[in-house]
């Protein structure tokens, strides 16, 4: 998606950047391609016959760990073992016993959590060991006797939060006032597992209104979190959104509803959403980042619109030549810069699809600028592009070192090296000479604006 | 090479009943079902099977169960009756069956849990292969995998004796540790009269030490994991490696006798190491001129499959080291390196800041620009603000404006950071806190404080003396100590607090330490008065990273093992690098 496409590193690469070494590396290099000749001089001598897959094979108990594979590959295999299976097996028996009729209240949590009644159905092992009705069944199995009082319908929080935990059945329902459901809650919290505390946030979303939830769990942060996280994940944004409105998040209520255009495939629509976010509560920065963010897909849906004509109709030179990989559209600024530099370097500044516009609009740092034009440009082996980077850039640096003041300004006027031009006058504080200057840049330039911002500036005492 | 451990040191526990256990547990409940005869991976695609029964074997999460859902509705609307079952590892969630519920296919589909959390992934490693876990807590402080950790170590405690020492670090490592004693009281007698095996058992939550896990790996095992992923132990080594035209998996643990031996040194040794050892086996089979008939015979039955296995193994390995030489020198390695470095000891502050800008104007990969702006900002307590607002929007000009949510994760995970001027507390914290009742208050600030807080890492650095000084070159071939898994520039936090905690059997005289990593209240110790811990075990030591651990600091603990006469085994989330802790932490496009 960036533009770090093979030419690219490879021109960075070989242009600026060193070689890596650790220690010594031309003596490691040559040692390693010997060993390597070695070894693979060795080749003939072995790779005559068998088992080239030796190594998937190899591992340290002899069998390949780590997948599913393994486990039901030796199904076959493991005949003898063991006990533990046998164990289940038994434990399983009964799970016939559990297809039984539901108990009277359908509106319970315990109904969330309990095994199903459609005949014939899977039942699981927990759910067969747990069905509540199975209270009168039950007993001539052998169920262990610790386990009876775990069918009475009245637990304490914290037995119910322990049940919860084994992942049995327990019906949350007769928590009904606040105060037994934020001891719920509160016991759940204390036992430190998130399944549990997240099992009885369904429940309190569920029992109390939104404005006593929010206001009992704004005091009990752990809580708090968990709600935040689970409504993330099942994808509630409109309970999140409030949430955050109730607590005053405002910025997490500002990202929250920001990071929706990430689900919006069409440009357009992602376009008109984006454009809901900018009136939201985000920080003063991120405001602008925001505002950047629409005003750039903007300008690719135009781009993107022109510049698929001008392929199709294969007019344009440029195109013809160097067909574009993929559309622009949802790209990077600085890969929207370089896809600009690429193809329409030469445009005049009123164009949006003009380098020079982009930089304007966004606020491109110059050594950005110069750097992915260069890039693009180089790419393309528009050299004298490239030289004409080059030389603003290294004649600015020169023309800086010029002690004298008058040489100096003459060299830079006569260079067109605005910037040494501009920063010069200010320096001398001679405001005159900047307005002349003024209007010798371009129009609506960078140039121009700098000037202005340095002539409104109420820091600078002009000497004239 | 490959340093022998002391005569004294104790025999690692064998981890294949952890595998008979899982192994078993699966087969049981395959065995349910009829004619299992193809795993599919859960995305979301319509399933061309014909079967008459679907089994999902998914992590619980809730995208599973929509995943589920949509196919199970898609086969109600086509009226086609199938029976399905979901196997949920390691345990299922109230909050996955709600979905189910809520998608109407409760009692269409039934459950069932594959309580597998350990896979041993070496002789002293086991994953529970969550990388989940890191964001899940981390970032959202949702707990839910807490009692999985729990469970792990009760497993642990039932199968190998009961753990006569506990000490642990960080909010999560406090949770799972009272956790799990409660499951230890609630299945009392399990483990009862048992000999401990296990001697020490060291939680720590990974945002005590995060800077070691953002810092490029240089010993071999992780540089191959920064390289190229391993992934379940294993490696998919491509053509590059292979030097041939198909890409080669590749299991990487101590059954691989090339591999076992270079996996824990500084990458600049192993090139000399291999090329050796490339000798030595062209010694022995050249030792075959000049051998008469049954000496011929005797070297092609006994010798010669150990030496063709040896030599793929070395040719692998050398192929490994071209290729991750080819990599890092174009990236040029060795400038982000002493990058890294300056930032750990905390001068040039202001070039290395320059070279993070110069990597993001380049669009240098996003994960490595933002892993570098992670750094500094830990390692500095926090960008200056002006820095952080430029680089920042450097860097959402660069790889796209959506990664505003990112920045925005990496704050609440106390990654990435602006300098607040004075106060400590946000404003959310002050408001909230006058609300509250003085003792909820306390709670509340902990909350906060679990999430972002100030990592004062050069404070800690000169306490623990992390940065070591070195008169001369730091020999890397014959490490002094545990700096050597980052060329003798820095010793792994993390690992520092391990040794410093087991050398005193106790926190004392730590206490600043813990004041500065923000863990006042967090670190424990729990000893019981075990008398029939043996010698042996008492150097037996079991580590836990709950977020996740990198080969380094692996690597580097088992330097320490072999000095101290201790043996290591790791129990980790899942192995991490900064690659992957970066990715955790962004907000890519759906």
């Amino acid at each position: 998606m960036n533009r770090t496409k093979g030419d690219e590193e490879e021109y960075w690469n070989s242009s600026k950047f060193k070689a890596f070494t650790f220690d010594d590396e031309d003596d490691e290099l040559s040692q390693l391609k010997e060993s390597k000749r070695a070894v693979n001089s060795l080749r003939d001598f072995v790779d005559d016959d068998d088992d080239d897959d030796d190594l998937e094979r190899v591992s340290w108990s002899g069998e390949p760990v780590g997948s599913i594979s393994w486990s039901i590959k030796e199904t076959a295999s493991n005949s003898g073992s063991n006990h533990e299976r046998e164990q289940l097996k038994n434990r399983n028996s009964f799970s016939s016993y559990a297809q039984l009729p539901k108990p009277a209240s359908t509106y319970s949590l315990s109904s969330f959590f309990r095994g199903r009644t459609r005949p014939g159905s899977f039942q699981s092992l927990s759910d067969a060991l747990s069905d509540t009705s199975a209270k009168s069944y039950a007993p001539e199995l052998g169920r262990p006797k610790g386990e009876y009082r775990d069918y009475s319908n009245d637990w304490s929080p914290s037995d119910t939060v322990r049940r919860l935990r084994k992942g049995k059945v327990c019906s949350l329902e007769r928590f009904r006032s606040l105060q037994d459901k934020l001891q719920l809650l509160e016991e759940a919290v204390s036992m430190h597992d998130g399944n549990v505390i997240t099992a009885v946030l369904i429940f309190l979303k569920r029992t109390l209104s939104k404005e006593i939830l929010f206001r009992e769990l704004e005091v009990r942060q752990v809580a708090l979190r968990h709600l935040i996280h689970f409504l993330k994940e099942i994808g509630d944004q409109k309970l999140l959104l409030d949430l955050f409105r109730f607590l005053d998040r405002t910025e997490e209520l500002a990202l929250t509803h920001y990071r929706e255009h990430l689900n919006i495939q069409d440009p357009e629509k992602r376009k008109e959403f984006l454009k809901t976010c900018i009136g939201l509560p985000f920080s003063a920065e991120d405001s602008a980042h925001i505002q950047d963010h629409y005003t750039l897909l903007e300008r690719q849906i135009i781009i993107e619109a022109n510049d698929r004509h001008l392929e199709s109709a294969g007019q344009t030179e440029i195109f013809r030549k160097h067909p574009r990989k993929a559309s622009i559209l949802n790209m990077p600024l600085v890969t929207t810069l370089f896809y600009s530099c690429f193809y329409h370097y030469t445009e005049a500044e009123g164009t949006f699809s003009s380098p020079v516009n982009l930089k304007k609009t966004f606020k491109i740092p110059e050594k950005q600028y110069v750097l992915t034009a260069l890039a693009a440009r180089a790419k393309l082996r528009a050299w004298h592009d490239v030289d004409a980077l080059f030389t603003t850039k290294i004649l600015q640096e020169y023309v800086n070192l010029v002690e004298d003041v008058d040489t100096k300004l003459n060299l830079a006027t006569k260079f067109k090296c605005h910037d040494v031009v501009i920063d010069t006058c200010r320096d001398l504080k001679d405001r005159q000479q900047l307005l002349v200057y003024r209007s010798k840049v371009d129009k609506g330039s960078a140039e121009e604006e700098k000037i202005d911002t340095i002539l409104n500036s109420s820091q600078i005492r002009w000497k004239n | 090479m490959a340093f022998p451990h002391r005569p004294d040191a104790p025999e690692l526990p064998d981890f294949s009943m952890l595998k008979r256990l899982a192994r078993d547990q699966l087969i049981y409940l395959l065995e349910q079902q009829h004619e299992v005869d193809k795993l599919y991976k859960v995305e979301n695609k319509p399933a061309f099977s014909s079967s008459e029964q679907l089994c999902f074997l998914v992590r619980p999460r809730i995208k599973n169960m929509r995943y589920i859902a949509n196919l199970v509705n898609a086969d109600k609307m086509a009226g086609r009756t199938r029976k399905y079952k979901v196997i949920f590892s390691p345990q299922k969630f109230y909050a996955c069956e709600m979905v189910l519920e809520e998608e109407g296919i409760y009692g269409d589909v039934s459950c069932d849990e594959w309580a597998f959390s350990l896979l041993p992934l070496d002789v002293d490693l086991l994953s529970m292969e969550l990388p989940e876990f890191f964001r899940d807590y981390f970032l959202e402080g949702d707990q839910c995998w807490i009692n999985t950790v729990a469970q792990a170590l009760h497993l642990l405690s039932t199968l190998y004796g009961p753990f006569p020492n506990c000490y642990g670090i960080g909010r999560c490592a406090k949770m799972s540790h009272e956790l799990w004693r409660k499951l230890e009281e609630e299945e009392d007698g399990e483990t009862k009269g048992r000999r401990p095996e296990i001697g020490h058992v060291f939680l720590l939550d990974r945002d005590v030490d995060f800077v070691t896990a953002l810092c490029s790996q240089v010993v071999y095992e992780g540089l191959v994991d920064d390289t190229f992923r391993v992934k379940c132990g294993s490696v998919d080594f491509g053509p590059e490696v292979t030097s041939s035209d198909k890409s080669l998996k590749v299991l990487l643990n101590a059954e691989d006798k090339v591999f076992n031996e270079i996996r824990n040194e500084h990458f600049s040794n192993v090139f000399g190491f291999l090329s050796q050892k490339a000798r030595n086996l062209q010694a022995q089979y050249d030792r075959r001129r000049g051998m008469d008939i049954k000496q011929m015979k005797n070297f092609v039955s006994q010798e010669l499959k150990g030496l063709k296995q040896e030599h793929r193994l070395l040719s692998l390995h050398i192929g490994a080291c071209e290729s991750i030489m080819k990599k890092k020198t174009k990236q040029d390695f060795q400038e982000l390196i002493k990058t890294e470095h300056a930032l750990l000891e905390g001068f040039s502050i202001r070039e290395s800041t320059n070279y993070i800008e110069e990597h993001i104007d380049r669009q240098v990969s996003p994960i490595e620009s933002l892993r570098l702006m992670c750094l500094l900002s830990i390692t500095e307590n926090g960008l200056i603000p002006k820095d952080y607002r430029s680089l920042k929007t450097q860097y959402l000009q660069s790889y796209g404006p959506e990664h505003l949510l990112t920045f925005s994760n990496l704050r609440r995970a106390g990654l990435l950071t602006e300098q607040a001027p004075g106060d400590t507390l946000t404003a959310v914290e002050s408001k909230v806190s006058k609300l509250v009742t003085d003792k909820a208050a306390g709670k509340i600030t902990d909350a906060f404080s679990s999430l972002a807080k100030r990592s004062n890492f050069r404070a800690i650095s000169k306490k623990l003396n992390l940065i070591p000084r070195v008169d001369g070159e730091y020999d890397l071939k014959v490490p002094r100590d545990m700096a050597y898994v980052f060329s003798g520039a820095y010793v792994p936090l993390s690992c520092r607090i391990i040794e410093q905690v087991l050398e005193r059997q106790s926190w004392q005289g730590l206490d600043e330490v813990v004041r500065l990593l923000n863990c006042s209240e967090l670190a424990f110790t729990d000893m019981t008065k075990e008398d029939k811990a043996s010698s042996e075990s008492l150097r037996l030591i079991l580590v836990v990273f709950l977020g996740g651990c990198t080969f380094s600091e692996i690597s580097a603990l088992r330097f320490l093992g072999r000095e101290k006469g201790y043996r290591f085994i790791f129990l980790t989330t899942a192995v991490t690098n900064s690659v992957r802790l970066m990715e955790a932490m962004s907000e890519v496009k759906a």
